[in-house]
């Protein structure tokens, strides 16, 4: 009682006083919460909604129902989406071998491999818009790097950029340059991180080379590897900038991605279709939920472990 | 250590080691080598079909005078600038507070916001693209950098306070609960005992949301059109569109757009290699 009534060092009346420790949380989380339900998470719910509307963007939306998915499914530049997207999933997950293999030969104590470590992360740091134009100078057919090394070896020239068929892998190949680096950089401090005395015990047991790193090593590089999965995932399904950079979704329309598809259809000159857009950003947003899904399921499982 | 130290191993190996990781490293930059020739080369070497050969003189002040004197480059680059920064702000001071209440305090539903943090730092921008487009529009702040700039803050809360959170839990928990004993206010421990604390993950931060603003394309696109508030990642475009086929020019205006945060990773390395791989090691 006689507590209560004490003036406090701050000032702060007996009610505030009382509940300081309950009211705080709640008054340092409110700018951050109120800015991202504002920004992130209305919106998501808004293109839910808008998914089942058609809209100009500048008139009145029209409710529809589900017509927008239903023309979905028979949309042939939709079904190339949705395959390219699976290209790049699949084709991405190889920077993080890549990234291991990378950070495992750079794993010594030699003069200057600071810097040179330094310097193979470089691609990650530059932006994508310009990762875009350096590789598409490189497939250039006329005065391509590419091509100049094949012409060297008298192997012709190839227009990837301009082939149907190669389009996107050789994007995928220009997104796997500073995807590749970041693995290496994760993994390169999870080395570091490596109990020498296992790799001591294990190679008085007579393990080496291969399955050293198989058995004793990658299984100490867990917590890097689900790191360099999360981002690399999340990576494919956003790939967006090198796609409309290179290719502007070309030759044909055989680069697309969703992300990409869901852009020209929202803000193209091709028209402003919203909901339609809206609707492939869903169905978006639902494959990515998979992934989402289990990293938080994976963090809570950590977290419970914890304090 | 693994692989084993190449100083065991014998000379000759050691030395081919030696030689090996520069030439590994000239062909992992060679496309970016290769831009960085074609900037200081003149505009005859590419009408006489010289791509590759060595530059037939230099031309590299010419080049980047250009950039600078005769193009919007130097308007893009302010508005970089003008974008990034107060996003880094923004976005630093309203994850210190959310990582502070999450990593700190125990009420109900605390993981909860956390994982809405987290899960909303994954979410793919084209769901959010059309509303947070109308939005802005709705306020008169579209082709803004303000308009990006908020927009900014409130994507980038979500990484910040994953990253924030999970740095404050590492603290001394004793520390906190010492001050609470001397009867000191919670903005009081906040202010003195946790921020100074913070640094670290603060300057980690710092690096890292600039880099990512700094290259940000996609929401500049969405949200901007023009030389007035578009950064430097939009405006190469135009620049392109400007001096087409004119390569020496573009790969010019290529290398400024992006030297910026690459001189950010150099001067801050080990901040932002620090901020990159936390949760990397156990």
């Amino acid at each position: 009682m006689a507590d209560t009534m004490m003036p406090n060092s701050d000032g702060a009346p007996g009610w505030i006083r009382r509940n300081r420790q309950a009211l705080a949380p709640f008054l340092f989380l409110l700018p951050g919460v109120l800015f991202f339900l504002f920004y992130v998470i209305f919106p998501i719910l808004q293109s839910f909604n808008l998914s089942f509307y058609r809209w100009d963007g500048l008139g009145e939306p029209v409710y529809i129902g589900a017509e927008n998915y239903i023309e979905l499914l028979d949309d042939r530049a939709f079904e190339v989406s949705i395959w390219n997207n699976l290209k790049w999933l699949l084709m991405y997950l190889l920077a993080i071998p890549a990234g291991l293999a990378i950070a495992l030969f750079l794993n010594q104590n030699v003069v200057g491999i600071r810097l040179y470590k330094s310097l193979f992360f470089f691609p990650f740091v530059i932006s994508q818009v310009v990762v875009g134009l350096v590789f598409s100078w490189f497939y250039d057919p006329t005065f391509g790097l590419l091509n100049q090394i094949l012409g060297f070896f008298g192997l012709g020239t190839l227009n990837v950029l301009g082939d149907p068929n190669l389009v996107t892998y050789g994007i995928i190949l220009a997104g796997l340059w500073p995807q590749t680096a970041y693995c290496m950089i994760l993994y390169l401090t999870g080395l570091n991180a490596v109990d020498p005395e296992q790799v001591e015990a294990a190679r008085l047991d007579g393990a080496k080379g291969f399955k050293m790193l198989w058995y004793v090593i990658i299984p100490q590089l867990r917590p890097a590897t689900f790191i360099a999965f999360v981002v690399t995932i999340i990576g494919a399904l956003r790939s967006f900038d090198l796609i409309s950079i290179m290719t502007n979704g070309g030759p044909f329309g055989s680069s697309r991605v969703l992300s990409f598809y869901m852009f020209e259809k929202a803000l193209s000159e091709y028209g402003f279709r919203m909901g339609y857009g809206a609707a492939i950003a869903v169905v978006l947003f639902l494959i990515m939920l998979l992934f989402i899904a289990y990293f938080l399921w994976s963090m809570y499982e950590e977290e419970k472990g914890g304090r | 250590m693994f692989p084993r130290p190449i100083q065991k191993s014998s000379s000759a190996w050691a030395a081919t080691y030696q030689a090996m990781v520069p030439m590994a490293l000239v062909l992992w930059l060679l496309p970016l080598i290769a831009v960085a020739v074609f900037s200081i080369k003149p505009d005859v070497d590419f009408t006489t079909g010289n791509y590759w050969g060595w530059p037939s003189s230099f031309k590299g002040f010419e080049n980047y005078g250009k950039v600078f004197f005769a193009s919007d480059m130097p308007r893009y680059l302010l508005n970089s600038v003008l974008i990034t920064v107060p996003t880094v702000i923004g976005a630093v001071a309203l994850s210190c507070m959310t990582g502070f209440a999450l990593g700190v305090y125990k009420f109900r539903g605390n993981l909860l916001l956390f994982f809405m943090f987290v899960a909303g730092n994954f979410v793919p921008f084209q769901i959010l693209m059309v509303p947070v487009r109308d939005l802005t529009l709705d306020m008169g702040l579209y082709n803004t950098k303000t308009g990006l700039v908020l927009f900014h803050v409130a994507f980038q809360t979500g990484f910040c306070t994953l990253f924030m959170r999970n740095f404050i839990r590492a603290l001394p928990f004793e520390l906190i609960e010492a001050a609470r004993v001397e009867g000191v206010a919670e903005w009081r421990i906040f202010w003195f005992v946790v921020l100074p604390l913070m640094k670290p993950a603060i300057a980690a931060l710092s690096v890292l949301i600039f880099t990512f603003i700094w290259n940000d394309y996609f929401w500049a696109v969405v949200l901007t059109q023009g030389a007035e508030s578009q950064p430097v990642t939009a405006g190469i475009t135009s620049f392109n569109a400007q001096y087409r086929a004119a390569y020496h020019l573009m790969s010019a205006g290529s290398i400024v757009a992006a030297l910026p945060p690459v001189a950010m990773f150099f001067l801050m390395q080990r901040h932002f290699i620090a901020g990159l791989t936390l949760g990397a090691v156990k």
